[in-house]
């Protein structure tokens, strides 16, 4: 029911958001959610009013890509997305290591 | 002079009188929608706990055997859906804000005697409606399976035995 | 003498801090060359009890993020259900909503005028501004019940209505408050004193506000005409309001946008009031919500998203909440770069932070 979702793999996700970021589109917010045993990382782009989604599944234990070469300001999201799933986020600009969040258990929302 | 501007003000606000209201010493204004603390009326509860399933913090505890309406006003968030929820309008929505305390204490309603006495006499009525359908349900059951008794003498074909179902609703 | 360079620790104590963010300064003598911000002392977890409440009790637990924004969270979430279920709320429902909403954003902004006249030192203004902030208070009290925490909106409309009378009764509060913020406005926009602590402090350009995606007063003070209500959803397809923006790109044009924007909220309350169409506020619901969904409004701080992931059950699988100062952070270390020791405290109050928010 999202609109203007594109659903793609783990491989293509950085080739596909250097795409939107020559398109002129601006990251508005990555968030990680739950299914089952798998995570649904969801990228939002924002241009003007429009707004689409990127969304990839990865299994636990899988390493994803930093988009933060790309969108330097979206190093806040990885680091929420890492402190809260425990999502290893390789080669974010400002990592925190675990530390944006002061959780008492470590990745509470796995 | 902008700095002027603000010199008036100022003092325009010290011969004013204060904005604000002494409220420990005099009234506070509470407007008539505030949603204070909840109260029960407990010459109507029924204790029948909707209240207790509909509260999103769960401060809301019924005692059906104690005959008690327990609230924890410090677990409360005052968001009224007991009170929208109650079937016999016996919660209400005060005013007043609750009072400050040292502990996170809980407040006991007991149910009046009247209501007590009026639950007792509702609980007695039901229990000799439902042991009056018992009786006439074995009787009906007793006469099915004369009926059936007799229906086999002359086709030998087993009763339809809906006793057990019957009772289960009877409970239920 | 080639400067050496120090670590400031800022925060997340602070007088001048209404919530707990700790910036590392990176500083060569008076000046800060890098700031570091780092948040996560209030996390609560709210967006995981989705999985553990009833998804018409995560209301209460969505207004419940923030104090000040408490109607927008709500409401955020409120709408993004309603997406998903296929609900239309009554048009009495949406006015009513756009007017509580609009009243919010006045109480936010006086609120931040208040914390800005107390970042820069002058505490009569902050009184005065924090005392017409009572009487939004006061009409939102009137309206709902409830001073911060409003409880009145649900998935399918209202739980309560708000009296025509009531509503007639918020004209002359609005004129009163909104004379009283003009004779504040001239303080914070011609006061000279003012003035040299906020013109040219923290300036953020046009092209790096967009880049950061920053959000809100912060991106429409560089410059940027961008608000998401704009987008139409509850009643504002039906009110008149222009996009307020200001070319200056630093805490006076902030200050400015902010200002301006309360006089706008007053006007759509009124043009609220004027229309409020007689009808129900409530549509009844029927199963459960299935499927996904963001909505993006405007919050006081600027734009927020909700995400919800429903799978059909009574219990929702995600919750998101992308609050304006999550994106307003990388913004804030921007214009912090270069600027003086001194103008840190007003530079992290410009864009309104609201970490509880942030963090949920």
């Amino acid at each position: 029911m999202l609109e203007n979702l594109e659903e793609i793999e783990l491989v293509g996700l950085l080739n596909k958001i250097k795409e939107i970021k020559t398109d002129g589109w601006l990251v508005m917010q990555i968030c990680a959610t739950k299914i089952g045993e798998n995570y649904e990382l969801l990228y939002t782009f924002g241009k003007d009013y429009d707004v689409k989604h990127v969304k990839i599944t990865v299994e636990p234990g899988v390493h994803v890509p930093s988009v933060t070469d790309i969108f330097p300001a979206a190093f806040l999201y990885e680091n929420e997305i890492h402190d809260l799933f425990g999502i290893e986020v390789d080669g974010i600009n400002h990592d925190y290591k675990g530390g944006l969040y002061r959780t008492a258990t470590p990745a509470p929302f796995a | 002079m902008a700095f002027v501007n603000f010199t008036k003000t100022e003092l325009k606000n010290l011969f004013k009188k204060p904005a604000t209201e002494k409220y420990p010493e005099g009234p506070s204004t509470i407007k008539d929608a505030t949603r204070g603390h909840v109260a029960n009326n407990m010459d109507a509860c029924v204790l029948c706990s909707v209240c207790q399933m509909r509260c999103p913090t769960g401060a809301i505890t019924v005692d059906r055997k104690a005959q008690t309406w327990t609230i924890r006003p410090f677990s409360c968030i005052q968001c009224r859906r007991c009170v929208d929820n109650c079937p016999k309008k016996s919660l209400s929505m005060q005013k007043e804000y609750t009072e400050p305390d040292m502990t996170k204490s809980e407040q006991v309603y007991e149910l009046s005697d009247k209501q007590k006495q009026f639950l007792a006499e509702q609980a007695r009525q039901a229990a000799e409606r439902a042991a009056a359908a018992m009786e006439a349900k074995k009787k009906a059951a007793e006469e099915k399976k004369a009926q059936a008794a007799a229906n086999a003498e002359s086709l030998t074909k087993p009763p339809v035995n809906d006793e057990k179902k019957a009772d289960d609703k009877k409970e239920g | 003498m080639a400067s050496k360079r120090s670590v400031i620790p800022f925060g997340p104590q602070h007088p001048v801090l209404p919530e707990p963010i700790h910036i590392d300064l990176v500083t060569e003598d008076e000046k800060v060359v890098e700031a570091i911000p780092s948040i996560g002392f209030v996390h609560r977890g709210l967006e995981h009890l989705v999985t553990k409440k009833d998804f018409g009790e995560m209301v209460y637990v969505a207004e419940r993020i923030c104090g000040i924004c408490s109607f927008g969270h709500g409401y955020g979430y409120v709408n993004a259900i309603e997406h998903i279920m296929d609900i239309h709320p009554t048009d009495r429902a949406r006015y009513v909503r756009t007017l509580l909403f609009e009243l919010s954003r006045m109480h936010s902004h006086i609120l931040w005028l208040g914390l800005m006249a107390d970042a820069f030192g002058f505490e009569s203004l902050f009184m005065e501004t924090w005392k017409y902030r009572e009487k939004v208070l006061d009409m939102l009290e009137a309206a709902t019940g409830g001073r911060v925490i409003f409880s009145i909106i649900r998935i399918g409309g209202l739980r309560k209505d708000v009296p025509d009378d009531v509503l007639k009764g918020f004209l002359p509060e609005l004129d009163n408050i909104v004379e009283g913020i003009k004779a504040c406005e001239k303080s914070f926009l011609s006061d000279p004193a003012v003035l040299s602590r906020l013109k040219g402090v923290g300036y953020l350009s046009k092209e790096d506000a967009i880049n950061l995606s920053c959000e809100g007063p912060m991106l429409r003070a560089s410059g940027v005409a961008h608000d998401n209500r704009t987008r139409g959803y509850a009643a504002y397809d039906d009110v008149d309001f222009e996009i307020i923006t200001s070319d200056e790109g630093d805490s006076y044009g902030r200050c400015y946008v902010r200002i301006q924007e309360i006089y706008q909220s007053a006007d759509i309350i009124r043009q609220c009031i004027e229309k409020m169409p007689q009808e129900g506020i409530y549509v009844p619901i029927k199963g459960f919500p299935n499927g996904e969904y963001m909505t993006i409004i405007e919050q006081p701080r600027g734009g927020a998203c909700y995400y919800v992931h429903a799978s059909g059950k009574k219990f929702i699988e995600r919750m998101r909440v992308r609050t304006p100062t999550f994106a307003n952070i990388p913004a804030l270390a921007k214009t912090l770069q270069g600027c003086d020791v001194a103008d840190v405290p007003i530079l992290v109050v410009t864009i309104d932070p609201c970490i509880s928010c942030t963090e949920r």
